[in-house]
């Protein structure tokens, strides 16, 4: 009985993962056009929201700077539960090509936030950021939400 | 008009204030000029009819080691002729007068050379850190820059 | 503090437009102090994607900054790849071979497309019709198409290099290039039908932001902003480079036709003449391209002479000018790009005054901005 609620949830989780459009750089291309006709992300569910208050994903798209920080971490905030990130592309996963010889890039996005995909590319193509939302929604459907805490 | 040409008038003009012409190597051709007079040439270079250089292309801060220089690129659409300013300063508390009320394409290279060198712009309207935030600390293009280790608690 | 003492007491207000906005085109963040809907001060707050590309330069070779040009301006990454190595190769005075130099043009002019395409696309999406962002995806996608066949990226591809470019074109990419123009000239004409003289459109473009030719040039405007002022100053035909002054092409020039010459309507009128022009240069590139090598012999460790070199050329969004000191190491002693869209903000303040937001948004898009330009 628990169990079906659980897949209810999970299902209806997945099936609508809305995502904050937050671009930073290159990578934000790619999830424009991710979003577009050819590769369309609409199939799965997911549309672009503007405001982090009504998303539940945040696709982390291209190099976080210091400056950027602290917005970054405002956006999460404002983000209703339950949440998810994706880090799309190098710089939001290590630092990117920026990562040696750069004085204000963040060396990583889970410097400030916690991550649950990572996809790398520079840029991902498209269907390496369908796959990370695929493997997204796998740990969805695997959440636990009723029953008893182990 | 030619760089020798140019840098003759100059000199005739404005005297000693005028140091050289790096011509050698160097393409546009840089007239080397004291800081204390870039205003007055600037302002001279673009209401003269002959040179009306009316177009700032690019104002950038150079450290050359051993000294500072800020490097001038300008164009003329009249005339289609292009040459380059340069104005050589010393590496501690470097500075000279603003031309951002002959050129207002001045105003953010000069607060991007400001922000980057640490080069003041005396009589400038607007002189902040453009690119870096307001509480950065250090100039990171000199060639003495020591990378921070924290910016706000987070690696850098 | 009271502004308006007539009918209403009002008082200021300051609104951030903050650095995640949709229509920002990117991390630029735009501090505004309103009286009710009217703008009184519009202050651009940059930085928020400034990766320090001057310094790295300073710290890697010639050969290795090629693939960080490409995220200098990711929607033209093929122009600037080519800006960096023109630079070098005025620097080091290297003779390029004429089958690259045509490569380099094809690839540029097709790219001019792709990044003007979304400069259309997303502008008609912040002015509220989304459909014309979809079909501007669709073409660029098939541009895509081409640059993949070419070098293996989609955006970003590091395909010149010093003294030529990396490979050379598979035997097919030309035949399918003429395909995709024959396929592509007549759909402008389609998009200009769907949304260009469309009149909610035209309104909120009219009379947005007027720039007059004195002001475009003092404030060092270039590109297509300047051009949209009625200057008709093209790098590619008045400072021509590479194998420009090989082709027949027009400079399209602001013609004022719906509004005021230098407002939004017409900056965005000349982005739609110049992909047509963009067409008719690669298909002359296409049909006078010569065979023979596409790389010149360039040392592994490069090392040019002590010099100093300033190279300009026309980027879909202004003017690139890279200013390289070389003192003679492998590493360069200082690496200054000045880009369009940087020194276009410089005007943003001024021309924003008195104008309601949602035309703050219209000025935004019509200069076409892109925020690692700005920031670098």
């Amino acid at each position: 009985m628990v169990g079906n609620a659980d897949l209810f949830v999970n299902w209806s989780r997945k099936s609508s993962l809305w995502y904050l459009l937050f671009a930073t750089a290159c990578c934000g291309i790619e999830l424009m056009q991710a979003g577009a006709s050819r590769y369309d992300m609409d199939r799965f569910g997911a549309v672009f929201r503007a405001t982090p208050r009504q998303s539940d994903l945040m696709l982390v798209a291209g190099t976080i700077t210091h400056k950027m920080a602290d917005r970054v971490k405002r956006l999460y905030d404002q983000m209703p539960e339950p949440k998810y990130v994706i880090s799309m592309g190098s710089c939001a996963n290590t630092g990117g090509p920026f990562y040696k010889d750069s004085y204000c890039v963040v060396k990583g996005v889970d410097l400030l936030i916690p991550v649950d995909v990572y996809i790398p590319g520079c840029p991902p193509r498209p269907e390496a950021l369908i796959d990370g939302i695929m493997s997204l929604q796998k740990i969805i459907m695997r959440k636990k939400n009723f029953g008893a805490k182990a | 008009m030619e760089a020798q040409v140019l840098f003759d008038t100059l000199k005739g003009k404005f005297g000693d204030a005028v140091v050289e012409l790096q011509g050698e190597g160097c393409s546009p051709a840089f007239v080397v000029v004291a800081p204390a007079s870039v205003q007055e040439i600037a302002r001279f270079l673009r209401d003269d009819p002959a040179l009306s250089f009316d177009s700032l292309m690019c104002l950038s801060g150079v450290d050359y080691k051993e000294k500072f220089a800020v490097a001038y690129h300008l164009h003329s659409m009249k005339h289609r002729h292009a040459i380059g300013l340069k104005v050589m300063l010393p590496r501690e508390n470097p500075s000279l007068p603003t031309v951002d009320d002959v050129w207002p394409a001045a105003n953010f290279h000069e607060r991007e050379a400001f922000d980057l060198f640490g080069i003041v712009f005396e009589g400038s309207k607007d002189l902040r850190r453009i690119l870096l935030p307001e509480d950065w600390e250090g100039h990171p293009l000199r060639k003495d820059y020591k990378y921070p280790d924290f910016y706000h608690g987070i690696k850098v | 503090m009271t502004i308006r003492t007539d009918a209403l007491p009002t008082q200021e207000m300051t609104i951030n437009m903050g650095p995640q906005h949709p229509s920002t085109h990117g991390v630029l963040r735009v501090i505004l102090t309103t009286d009710g809907e009217v703008v009184t001060r519009a202050v651009p707050d940059m930085g928020y994607l400034h990766r320090g590309l001057e310094k790295i330069g300073e710290r890697v070779t010639y050969a290795q900054y090629m693939p960080f040009t490409d995220r200098l301006d990711y929607l033209a990454a093929m122009n600037c790849n080519c800006a960096w190595a023109w630079t070098v190769e005025k620097l080091a005075k290297i003779e390029v071979p004429a089958r690259a130099e045509y490569l380099r043009v094809i690839v540029c002019e097709l790219n001019r497309i792709s990044s003007h395409l979304i400069a259309f696309g997303s502008y008609t999406a912040d002015m509220g019709a989304f459909t014309p962002f979809l079909y501007a995806i669709r073409e660029r996608e098939r541009v895509n198409d081409l640059f993949e066949m070419l070098c293996g990226n989609r955006l970003t591809y590091n395909y010149a290099r010093v003294g030529g470019v990396s490979g050379d074109a598979p035997p097919g990419f030309l035949e399918k290039t003429k395909e995709f123009l024959d396929y592509f000239e007549p759909k402008l004409d389609e998009y200009n039908n769907l949304i260009s003289y469309n009149k909610i459109f035209v309104h909120r473009l009219a009379n947005v932001a007027v720039i007059s030719a004195e002001e475009a040039v003092a404030y060092g405007l270039t590109g297509p902003n300047l051009r949209g002022s009625g200057v008709p100053f093209d790098l590619r035909k008045d400072e021509p480079y590479s194998v420009y002054p090989k082709f027949d092409f027009k400079v399209c020039v602001g013609t004022g036709e719906r509004g005021t010459l230098g407002d939004c309507f017409d900056r965005y009128m000349v982005r739609i003449n110049e992909m047509r022009e963009s067409v008719k240069i690669v298909r002359q590139a296409v049909a006078q391209i010569p065979d023979g090598p596409v790389r010149a012999k360039v040392p592994r460790l490069f090392k040019p002479p002590v010099g100093e070199a300033y190279f300009r050329s026309e980027c879909p969004r202004g003017e690139t000018g890279i200013y390289l000191i070389s003192d003679g190491t492998v590493n360069p002693l200082r690496l200054k790009i000045r880009t369009g869209s940087f020194v276009t903000m410089n005007i943003f303040e001024k021309v924003t005054r008195g104008l309601m937001i949602a035309d703050v948004v219209a000025v935004i898009g019509s200069f076409d901005i892109i925020l690692p330009e700005i920031d670098r």
